[in-house]
C-alpha cells in the first residue's frame, strides 16, 4: 500500500460516491453540484494515469463549460431551490435490477479477463504527441470535429431563440 | 516500485459510474437529469480509453478518442440543453414522460 494506491483509492471513492449522489438525489441543483466532484474526481484519476492534457481538458470542459450550461438550464427551467422532483422516477425497481445486473456483468468481467502486457510505462509528456496526432493522423476526424461543433453551436442558438422570435 | 492499484481498478470504476449514469438516464424523469446520467456514460467511457493508453494496451490514441469524445459531449449538451430551453418554452414541462405531444 504506498502512496499511489492510497491517492487512488481516495479519488475513486470521491468519484463514486458523487455519482452516486448526482443520480439519487432528489434536488437538481444538489445533484448537478454532485456533478461537480464527479468531474473533478475523474479529472484526478487521469493525472494518476499521467493524462495531463486530458486531465487539465476535463477540467476546462466539463467543469468550466459543460456543467455551467447544465447550471444555466437547470435555472432556466425551475425554480432553482426547493425544484418539484419529488416523484421525479421512473419505474425505479426494475431499473435498479437491471443496472445492478449490468454492474456485476461488467465487473465479473473485468476481474475475471486476463489483461496482455500490463505494464507500467513511464511517464512522458502528453499534450505534443497529442498535438502532432491530431495534425497527422487524425486530421480528418479533427476537422469533421470542428464542422460539428460548428453546426451544433449555431443549430443550438437557432433552436433556442426560435419561439421569442415568433413572438415579437 | 510495487504498484497494487492496476488497469482493472481503473475500469471497475469505470463499470461503476458508466452503471450509475446507465440508471439516472432509465429513472430521471427531469430531461436535465438525463443529461448529467449521459454526461457520466460519456465519462466512464472516457475513463477507460486513458486507462488502457495508461497500461500499455493502446497507445496515444486513446487519448486523442478521449479528446474527440469530450468535444462530441460539449456539442451534444449546447444542443440538448437549446431542445429543453425550447420544449420549456413551448410545453412548459422538462420532464420528458409528460412531452408526449406527438401521441395526440
Amino acid at each position: 500500500m504506498n502512496w499511489y494506491d492510497i491517492i487512488f483509492y481516495a479519488f475513486a471513492v470521491i468519484t463514486v460516491v458523487s455519482a452516486v449522489g448526482v443520480v439519487f438525489s432528489r434536488n437538481i441543483l444538489y445533484a448537478a453540484f454532485s456533478l461537480l466532484f464527479t468531474f473533478f474526481g475523474i479529472a484526478a484519476l487521469y493525472v494518476l494515469l499521467t493524462a495531463d492534457f486530458i486531465a487539465v481538458t476535463q477540467i476546462l470542459l466539463y467543469v468550466g463549460g459543460i456543467l455551467v450550461l447544465i447550471i444555466f438550464g437547470v435555472m432556466l427551467t425551475s425554480r432553482a431551490f426547493n425544484v418539484e422532483v419529488k416523484r421525479g422516477f421512473l419505474k425505479r425497481i426494475p431499473a435498479v435490477f437491471v443496472t445492478a445486473a449490468l454492474a456485476g456483468t461488467l465487473i465479473g468481467v473485468l476481474t475475471t479477463t486476463r489483461w496482455p502486457s500490463v505494464n507500467f510505462l513511464p511517464y512522458e509528456e502528453t499534450a505534443r504527441p497529442i498535438g502532432v496526432l491530431l495534425m497527422t493522423q487524425f486530421v480528418l476526424p479533427f476537422e469533421l470535429a470542428s464542422i460539428l461543433l460548428l453546426v451544433a453551436l449555431v443549430g443550438a442558438v437557432i433552436i433556442a431563440r426560435r419561439e421569442k422570435e415568433k413572438r415579437a | 516500485m510495487n504498484l497494487h492499484v492496476g488497469l482493472t481498478d481503473f475500469l471497475i470504476v469505470s463499470a461503476i459510474l458508466f452503471s450509475l449514469g446507465i440508471y439516472g438516464v432509465v429513472t430521471r424523469k427531469n430531461a436535465i437529469m438525463v443529461l448529467m446520467g449521459i454526461e457520466l456514460i460519456l465519462n466512464s467511457a472516457n475513463l477507460n480509453f486513458v486507462a488502457f493508453t495508461r497500461f500499455g494496451l493502446m497507445n496515444l490514441t486513446g487519448q486523442v478518442v478521449a479528446v474527440f469524445v469530450i468535444i462530441l459531449a460539449a456539442a451534444e449538451a449546447a444542443v440538448l440543453l437549446a431542445i429543453v430551453l425550447n420544449i420549456h418554452q413551448q410545453l412548459n414541462t422538462v420532464n420528458v414522460d409528460e412531452v408526449d405531444k406527438l401521441k395526440n
